[in-house]
């Protein structure tokens, strides 16, 4: 324990010959590697090339919705496009974002851990993720999909020509990638924890990805059983989900939606993990409940099984399965609740610092709060029959989805990015393209809601006129979101070559993380650490030394 | 209306769902705007007013609250189930249609909606409605998903091919509203669309009469049953036909020799037709051969309403007084290509503001018809 403690401010000691950066350079030593660290560089990378991908397309639905006729892009077009944004974004990016690039890296380190429980499997994974993404883009160059990222049947059976099937294949493929990830998490958060860290000594990010673990386990294994169905169906015309061939197209619906439902929570449950970070960390106090914001990760995981249904409203389910799925939405809605508040009551009598991780955990709650009250709208199953398939349910996505998981991203990448590339960011930038990314995020998707209320149907290439003014904001809205993310590559890549040399903690904090050099050596902790302390800890017993802290505070930064 | 303000933020209210599903959007509205004003002030004082005052300072040691957790598990729980039971009422209404209603028939495929009326006439992509009327709509489609969705009545429901699904409104505002698809159909999902003429109910009368009506969907049902596909040679001929007895079963339970019971729906009569073997009647053989594939979705929506004619009750839109036959004479004849349904499917709507867009205008397609009669 004394040895812990005594790396734990500013600069560490005996700074480590090698870290896992330096322990070798060659292209082998990466992409062999079993180290969860350099697994989860090969993650970022990758990830935010599809991230960069599917805003390519977002970019080219938003020029194309400039005017109401369908101009820029013919339907044929547009369609894939919608589609392949839609594919990219959520199988790509949105669902391996923050467990496979963060979680990955920060697991075993935030539980005193070396490594993963699996590290080969772990780099298979990455494998298996390339492979599916490589199969994907491939079907992409060919000319894509046009059948919706939902793949509604018949359409998608019998009607579609495009590349249908690669596509499954390549989703199929990298589920693989999601499961064993799951698994990992899993088996090394219960079996690799250091001595002292008890499960509620853990920092809230390990139990929601222990949550999402659980999602990405019982969840992925139905899509893809469904994709070998509907695989069956297109190559060998077996009769499943196509009425002309003896089949239901709602049978479809109902599989697509058990594991796309709690997908959804896959995609949001790490981003409230990061948020619970972010908000106990820069307020330096422990967080508000503890137990009950780990406890609603585990109960959104688990409701989130049960609500698929509330996708399939106006599509034919029986008046009382509607009016269940109706209830069990509402009752879903209540751990989210929970977490906001608790959020929120962290921040009284904190000291609150303004940095830019910061920032984006009081935009992620603010955006999180209309993405969820929204989600209350569409929960309401008639208000629901008016909305679902418009505009709305785009908005109210996209404010869950980008508003929130992309935002608690783009807020744990920053805060962790001393940590993972020992390098500083430039706090200036950073706060200028948080705002701008803010403003710019509104802009685009407030006006979808409008849309949505006044009827605007979604996936159309070409619209009536009276709409024409709130998709020119929304459009807007979009050029200022692309500004905002562009400028974040710029000086975050910057930082790696140019950026200031990283102190072990920067922000003098008590996870396991910030006592280890930045980067960290290959086994994470020169000693295995005896935790002693609670979860975000300040008191005394966190061993931090602040007036050291304070007198190195003016030398580093 | 909407043509007033510069940006249009609300749809026009036209059926009698509009303005409970716009209460419970306004109930909604106001606890979003609670909720979302009271977290984020909470946050921006409590950001201000705990900023650091000394560089890694600690904060003050709080743990939790059982009380405030319950509190705030439970208020929000309460206002969920009160949105939960407003929801649920006002979809109760919409997916249960009312006994009286004035049939409509719809067959969906890619990329255009054919409708036709009780009384016979066929229109694409537009369909005349009087105000003030149930109607209810039966749907089909000949290929993918489609969706019928009209936001001035804030409803709309799947159109899922092999089965039937309804749709009922009470329109209360004569006008002119946009029709889409909602549910992604394909390539040109987007000009998959049209409008709904609401119109009073003389204007309506003027309409029916003035548009020639073919069959109507019972005469070309007995036309089907009788000669054309032969059902007659089976189930008509009294005590001893070979097929199941189809008069006045509709809407009544059949028992089945397996023993279960089902209802005589439209989805029983439809499946009886193209799967026969899957639903035997008691007291019959399995010697039905399938008409998959020799029926169209048409000629089946037709079928089903001539056996429900068979049953009484089918012909309650007769009660309204108004439904006007074929007219007697030949005078239009010069309108039948245009109304008996063959107008070309809208290319793009994006043109859509110019005459027709304003929607109190009276309606201005397929007027001409109007003129002509009386």
């Amino acid at each position: 324990m004394q040895n812990v403690n005594a790396i734990n401010i500013g600069e560490i000691k005996e700074e480590p010959k090698v870290n896992y950066l330096t322990n070798g350079f060659t292209l082998k030593s990466w992409l062999l590697t079993k180290d969860h660290k350099r697994i989860a560089i090969l993650y970022l990378i990758t990830v935010s090339a599809f991230f960069a991908l599917g805003g390519i397309y977002a970019s080219l639905i938003r020029l194309e919705l400039l005017t109401p006729a369908s101009d820029l892009l013919q339907s044929a077009t547009y369609n894939r496009t919608f589609t392949q944004h839609g594919i990219i974004m959520v199988f790509f990016f949105l669902i391996p974002s923050i467990p496979a690039i963060l979680g990955n890296f920060l697991i075993p380190i935030m539980i005193g851990a070396k490594d993963l429980a699996f590290p080969r499997i772990n780099l298979l994974s990455w494998y298996f993720y390339m492979a599916g993404g490589g199969l994907t883009l491939y079907a992409l160059l060919q000319g894509g999909v046009d059948t919706g990222w939902t793949f509604y049947t018949p359409y998608s059976t019998t009607f579609s020509n495009s590349y249908v099937m690669a596509v499954g294949l390549g989703i199929f493929i990298n589920g693989f990638s999601s499961i064993l990830t799951g698994l990992n998490f899993i088996v090394t958060i219960h079996t690799m924890r250091a001595p002292g860290m008890t499960w509620f000594r853990m920092p809230l990010f390990v139990w929601a990805h222990y949550a999402t673990s659980l999602v990405m386990i019982l969840g992925t294994p139905v899509i893809a059983i469904t994709i070998l169905l509907l695989a069956l169906e297109r190559i060998a015309k077996v009769g499943i989900f196509d009425p002309a061939i003896g089949g239901d197209p709602i049978l479809f619906q109902h599989l697509f939606w058990f594991y796309s439902h709690p997908a959804v929570y896959i995609m949001i449950l790490p981003g409230m993990g990061v948020i619970s970070e972010l908000i106990s960390n820069f307020s330096r106090k422990k967080i508000f409940g503890y137990e009950f914001i780990a406890f609603s990760s585990i109960a959104i995981a688990v409701f989130g099984f049960l609500v698929w249904g509330h996708h399939m409203f106006v599509s034919g389910q029986s008046v009382y399965a509607g009016l269940v799925f109706s209830f069990l939405t509402m009752v879903v809605s209540v751990p989210s609740a929970i977490k906001v508040f608790n959020w929120s009551a962290t921040l009284y009598k904190g000291q609150i610092s303004y940095d830019t991780p910061m920032l984006y955990a009081l935009f992620f709650i603010g955006l999180f709060l209309i993405g969820g009250l929204t989600g209350l709208f569409l929960g309401s199953i008639g208000l629901t029959v008016h909305l679902t398939d418009t505009y709305f349910i785009v908005a109210h996505f996209h404010y869950v989805m980008v508003g929130g998981q992309v935002l608690a991203y783009l807020g744990g990448l920053h805060y962790w990015w001393s940590k993972i590339t020992g390098k500083m960011y430039s706090e200036f930038w950073s706060k200028i393209a948080a705002i701008i990314i803010f403003v710019g995020f509104n802009l685009t998707f407030f006006p979808q809601f409008i849309l949505g209320y006044m009827g605007m149907p979604r996936r159309y290439a070409s619209y009536p006129a009276e709409f024409q003014v709130l998709n020119i904001f929304s459009t807007a809205g979009a050029s200022i979101l692309a500004i905002g993310l562009i400028i974040p590559l710029i000086y975050l890549t910057y930082s790696i070559f140019f950026g200031a040399k990283a102190p072990a903690n920067p922000w003098v904090l008590p996870g396991l993380e910030w006592r280890t050099s930045s980067p960290p050596p290959t086994e994470n902790f020169e000693e295995t650490p005896i935790v002693t302390w609670e979860a975000y800890e300040f008191g005394e017993e966190s061993g931090l030394d602040l007036e050291d802290a304070r007198s190195k505070y003016k030398v580093t930064v | 209306m909407q043509q007033n303000s510069w940006v249009p933020i609300f749809p026009e209210q036209a059926s009698t769902f509009a303005w409970e599903v716009d209460m419970l959007y306004f109930y909604l509205l106001l606890i979003s705007a609670f909720f979302i004003v009271g977290i984020v002030a909470a946050i921006l004082f409590f950001f201000v007013k705990y900023r650091e005052k000394e560089k890694f300072a600690t904060g003050e040691e709080i743990h939790g609250s059982i009380a405030l957790e319950t509190v705030w598990s439970i208020i929000p729980f309460i206002i969920s189930m009160t949105i939960f039971l407003g929801g649920a009422i006002i979809y109760f209404n919409q997916y249960r249609p009312p006994a009286d209603t004035m049939d409509i028939y719809v067959v969906g495929k890619q990329w255009m909606w054919k409708l036709q009326h009780e009384t016979g006439q066929r229109e694409i992509n537009e369909l005349h409605v009087p105000v003030g009327r149930n109607v209810k709509l039966t749907m089909t489609t000949e290929d993918v998903l489609h969706d019928f969705y009209i936001p001035a009545f804030r409803t709309k429901a799947d159109v899922i091919p092999g089965r039937y699904t309804t749709l009922w409104f009470n329109a209360t505002k004569p006008g002119k509203y946009h029709l889409y698809c909602a549910e992604y159909c394909g390539l040109n999902h987007s000009g998959m669309g049209g409008w709904i003429y609401v119109m009073e109910q003389r204007d309506f009368d003027n309409w029916l009469s003035g548009n020639v009506s073919g069959q109507t969907p019972v005469q070309a049902g007995q036309d089907l049953f009788q000669n054309k596909l032969g059902c007659a040679s089976c189930h008509q001929g009294g005590a001893n036909q070979r097929g199941a007895k189809i008069e006045g079963i509709y809407n009544t339970d059949i028992k089945l020799t397996t023993g279960q019971t089902v209802k005589a729906d439209d989805e029983y009569i439809r499946n009886s037709i193209l799967n026969p073997a899957s639903q035997i009647v008691e007291g019959y053989q399995p010697i039905m051969p399938t008409y998959k594939g020799q029926v169209t979705e048409e000629q089946l929506v037709s079928l089903v309403a001539y056996i429900k004619s068979l049953s009484g009750g089918a012909n309650k839109t007769n009660a309204g007084g108004s439904t006007p036959t074929a007219p007697t004479g030949g005078s239009s004849t010069t309108n039948n290509a245009n109304t008996t349904g063959m107008i070309p499917p809208r290319a793009d709507r994006g043109d859509s503001t110019s005459p027709g867009s304003n929607p109190n205008a009276p309606p201005s397609r397929s007027e001409p018809t109007n003129q002509q009669n009386k």
